[in-house]
């Protein structure tokens, strides 16, 4: 007899349905599992064993034979556990008069019968409901976790001796409701009311969470980009309930989550000895990155001079696709990647401030030559951050004033991009640019000028479009003005070349 | 400060004959030949046909008093050749104007063609880039004392005027109609301006509609007037490039704007250098160099026109820039000036693109080194 039961294996981000099949037919007792598995699945074989007769169960003493559909897929992990012990238990005829049909089943198995939390249940529950299933078991630690997904019944289960009892609905369980985030006060986090000074920066920031413009902060060791950067998801609108979807399924995924939904932006900041996947993704069995794991949030990389090249370069392709692909052998990967990218460096090896540098000009370019190159291009706006004894006393505006200027500006673009693929200002297109970012004729003479002058490319041009759009649009505005394009022109980010070097 | 009535009577006669001249000039590109130049009855004979009798009755009719007094009341003065005050450079046409008409006085009009003159042409549909070369050029041409010269049309030769102005100078523009007449409607308040602060001159009476020969006509007399002739952007066949004929005719200097081999809009532009007979304007000091040509430049003149730039700063820029050279950066000028950082930034875009700062690449600005 056979019995066909559904599980989930994670792909990328991605919950993909995978059927277990066991067969159990008279012969030398013998437990196969077919179908790509990977060692930890293999292993499964004694963890279902022991589960399933540690619970009082009956482990059939003949030959087992166990298929993991699609069997081109390679299944990684422990989280096939309980849907093979179900499956043996149905194909075994200890679980009459259930449709198997109807669930979905994830978790890892202890050898006493216990159930262990795995990784990614929030990808698994949301791949169970596009697939129809109307009920997903989970191990009761994932829960409140899987939860999160609406449209299906979630039922966090204990132990494997309940299993029975839990599908034939006598074991009295009421489905998992998602957890109430632990601290529902402040949803802003880090305060910008609690930075002095940083005038210039602190503009910029808003500029950057406004249009969602990649931004580039110079300034000396400990002058504050960190802490800057930190109170960027603070004013950045809160994640709509998609966003906060998928925020949380890429966290559970990386077993990251917390068991509740994302009420916050994540604000990744990575180590500038990170590899380059660790920064984009990879491994044997790809697991997310950073750049993912910033998903919809703000990726923070401080001394960017300091990354290695690989992982700079690797950078380029998700910040321009929004999404991170790694082809491993056969196959090939997606993971999103959506992010603010904010980069901090010191201007120069020394890291002091202008007047007091003692790097040649020779140090300095080699220096910024690293930053070079198509990130760059990625980068719209450009500020400065002071040590903080440059700060007076007293804090700047809150995160909560400056959030809702932001959400202002944003609303505006909604509206404009309505139709369109690109969100914000920043993600607008070269014709979607032109459209949108209607100069008045002061304007559009003041940026002429520019280009003539040599000041801005092509490229720079657009960008300094983008950016003007948004000043405009902070301010409340449809028409962009001289003025806001003068001041777009000032962030630009200058390719070392073009830099003078002190 | 007149006209004698003989020069008068030439040039009434030529707008009075001027559809006839339309008709004789060869189409579709008429160029002024001789015939301008001709006396009155030679003239008559070539051009009048059917109006021969019509045009010799003008002749004896013509009073030349109701011709000033018809001028005085459209505010135009006139200089036939024979007055001391009509500019010099004019003599070397062989067909200069009979009478030379325009606005405001004599003397101030005197004042402003003795300077070195650069004439500044191109094309009507120019690019923006091209546009802001001749207003650039315009502009830094007139903080070195040369008079800039141009027909006050669409595209580059309203933006060498608009430069001009901004420099506070007092350009002069050369119409193909009266010189009462603002043309191109479009340039009605560029015409009033130039009026006011410079001057319009036209070899046309005023009243009288622009015919389309009389835009080469008037393309001779901008060449005469110019030491030099520029030519910032030029289709193939434009114009510009007609104006630039006679610049090499006259033995001026001739100079483009070049561009790259790949733009329309440099086409003309690229030919006459081709041609070798032009020199390249790369900014505001070679078109100085080319216009003095060896000479000394005025005194105390610096190309880059600082006093100039900082006369027309607002306060506020002013205040940055100080506060810049003083080592301040953005943030802490917004602080101190309780004003928003993005005012400071944009104050600080507009001192760089002034020249008067520099991006220190590192996120910040420092007072350029060249000045």
């Amino acid at each position: 007899m056979v019995s066909r039961v559904a599980t989930f294996a994670i792909e990328g981000v991605e919950g993909r349905e995978v059927t277990v099949e066991v067969d159990v037919r008279s012969g030398l007792p013998v437990f196969t599992i077919v179908g790509l598995p990977d060692a930890a699945v293999r292993e499964a074989r004694e963890r279902v064993r022991a589960a399933v007769l540690n619970s009082g169960l009956e482990f059939p003493m003949r030959r087992l034979t166990a298929n993991l559909a699609p069997a081109d897929i390679r299944k990684a992990g422990p989280g096939f556990d309980l849907a093979l012990a179900v499956a043996l238990l149905g194909s075994s005829g200890q679980l009459p008069g259930v449709d198997l049909d109807e669930w979905a089943f994830c978790g890892e198995l202890a050898l006493e019968g216990y159930l262990r939390p795995v990784r990614g249940i929030v990808a698994m529950a949301a791949g169970a409901r596009r697939s129809g299933r109307r009920r997903i078991v989970v191990p009761t630690e994932n829960a409140a976790e899987a939860a999160v997904i609406e449209g299906i019944e979630v039922y966090g289960l204990h132990r494997l001796r309940d299993i029975g009892a839990l599908l034939a609905g006598e074991l009295g369980v009421s489905p998992a409701v998602p957890a109430v985030p632990a601290q529902v006060d402040r949803s802003y986090g880090p305060d910008l009311a609690e930075v002095r000074g940083q005038e210039d920066a602190r503009r910029a920031l808003e500029l950057a969470a406004a249009g969602g413009h990649n931004l580039l902060m110079f300034g000396p060791p400990g002058s504050g980009k960190t802490m800057l950067a930190r109170r960027l998801p603070g004013i950045l609108p809160p994640p709509s309930l998609e966003e906060a979807l998928e925020i949380t399924r890429i966290h559970s995924v990386a077993g990251k989550s917390d068991g509740t939904l994302a009420r916050r932006r994540p604000f990744r900041a990575p180590h500038h000895t990170v590899s380059a996947s660790g920064l984009i993704g990879g491994g044997s069995t790809p697991r997310p990155g950073e750049v993912t794991l910033a998903h919809r949030g703000v990726l923070f990389c401080d001394e960017l001079a300091e990354f290695s090249r690989p992982s700079i370069e690797a950078l380029r392709q998700p910040l321009e696709d929004k999404r991170v692909e790694i082809v491993r052998g056969q196959q090939s990967l997606t993971f999103p990647a959506s992010v603010m990218f904010v980069a901090a460096s010191n201007p120069c090896p020394c890291g002091r401030s202008l007047a007091k540098c003692e790097c040649t000009e020779t140090d300095v370019r080699r220096y910024q030559r690293r930053l070079s190159g198509p990130l760059l291009d990625r980068l719209d706006l450009v500020c400065q951050v002071q040590p903080p004894s440059d700060a007076p006393g007293e804090g700047g505006e809150s995160s909560e004033v400056v959030a809702a200027r932001v959400a202002a500006a944003r609303e505006w673009q909604t509206q404009r991009l309505s139709g369109s693929a690109a969100m914000c200002n920043a993600d607008m297109d070269v014709r979607e640019t032109r459209r949108h970012a209607a100069l008045d004729p002061a304007a559009a003479r003041r940026l002429a000028e520019a280009v003539v002058a040599g000041a801005i490319s092509e490229r720079g041009h657009d960008r300094v479009l983008r950016v003007a759009r948004t000043i405009a649009d902070l301010d409340g505005r449809d028409a962009i003005c001289d003025e806001d394009v003068d001041e777009a022109l000032a962030y630009r980010i200058l390719p070392p070349s073009m830099a003078v070097a002190a | 400060m007149s006209a004698c009535d003989a020069c008068l009577r030439r040039s009434h006669l030529i707008a009075f004959l001027a559809a006839r001249v339309a008709a004789v000039l060869a189409e579709p590109r008429p160029r002024p030949s001789a015939i301008l130049g001709l006396p009155e009855l030679e003239f008559i004979e070539a051009v009048a046909g059917g109006r021969k009798d019509a045009a010799e009755r003008f002749i004896e009719d013509f009073d030349a008093d109701v011709a000033r007094n018809m001028a005085e009341r459209a505010g135009i003065g006139e200089l036939c050749a024979h007055d001391p005050l009509y500019p010099e450079r004019l003599g070397d046409l062989y067909d200069p104007p009979a009478v030379l008409y325009h606005t405001g006085s004599a003397a101030r009009l005197a004042q402003i063609t003795e300077l070195p003159a650069v004439t500044i042409v191109g094309a009507r549909r120019a690019s923006s880039a091209g546009v802001a070369m001749a207003h650039e050029l315009g502009r830094g041409a007139t903080t070195a004392g040369i008079t800039v010269v141009s027909g006050l049309a669409l595209g580059i030769d309203g933006a060498a005027h608009r430069g001009a102005l901004d420099a506070a100078g007092a350009p002069l523009a050369v119409l193909a109609g009266g010189a009462d007449i603002p043309y191109p409607r479009n340039h009605v308040r560029l015409y009033e301006q130039v009026r006011e602060r410079g001057a319009v001159v036209s070899e046309l009476p005023p009243g009288v509609r622009p015919f389309r020969w009389s835009f080469p006509a008037r393309n001779r007399i901008m060449a005469a007037l110019g030491r030099v002739t520029l030519v910032v952007e030029a289709r193939d066949r434009s114009g510009s490039l007609i104006t630039a004929d006679f610049a090499t005719q006259l033995n001026r200097g001739l100079a483009v704007v070049p561009g790259p081999a790949t733009s329309p809009f440099a086409d003309g532009c690229l030919k006459l250098l081709r041609d070798g007979a032009a020199s390249v304007i790369r900014g505001v000091a070679d078109l100085v160099d080319d216009v003095y040509d060896g000479e000394a430049r005025p005194e105390g003149w610096d190309p880059s026109g600082r006093a100039y730039v900082l006369e027309q700063l607002s306060d506020f820029d002013r205040t940055v820039l100080d506060a810049v050279e003083e080592g301040q950066h953005a943030g802490a000028i917004a602080r101190e000036h309780a004003v928003g950082a993005g005012r400071v930034r944009a104050a600080l875009a507009r001192l760089e693109m002034a020249g008067l700062i520099v991006p220190d690449g590192r996120g910040a600005y420092q007072p350029s080194p060249a000045r």
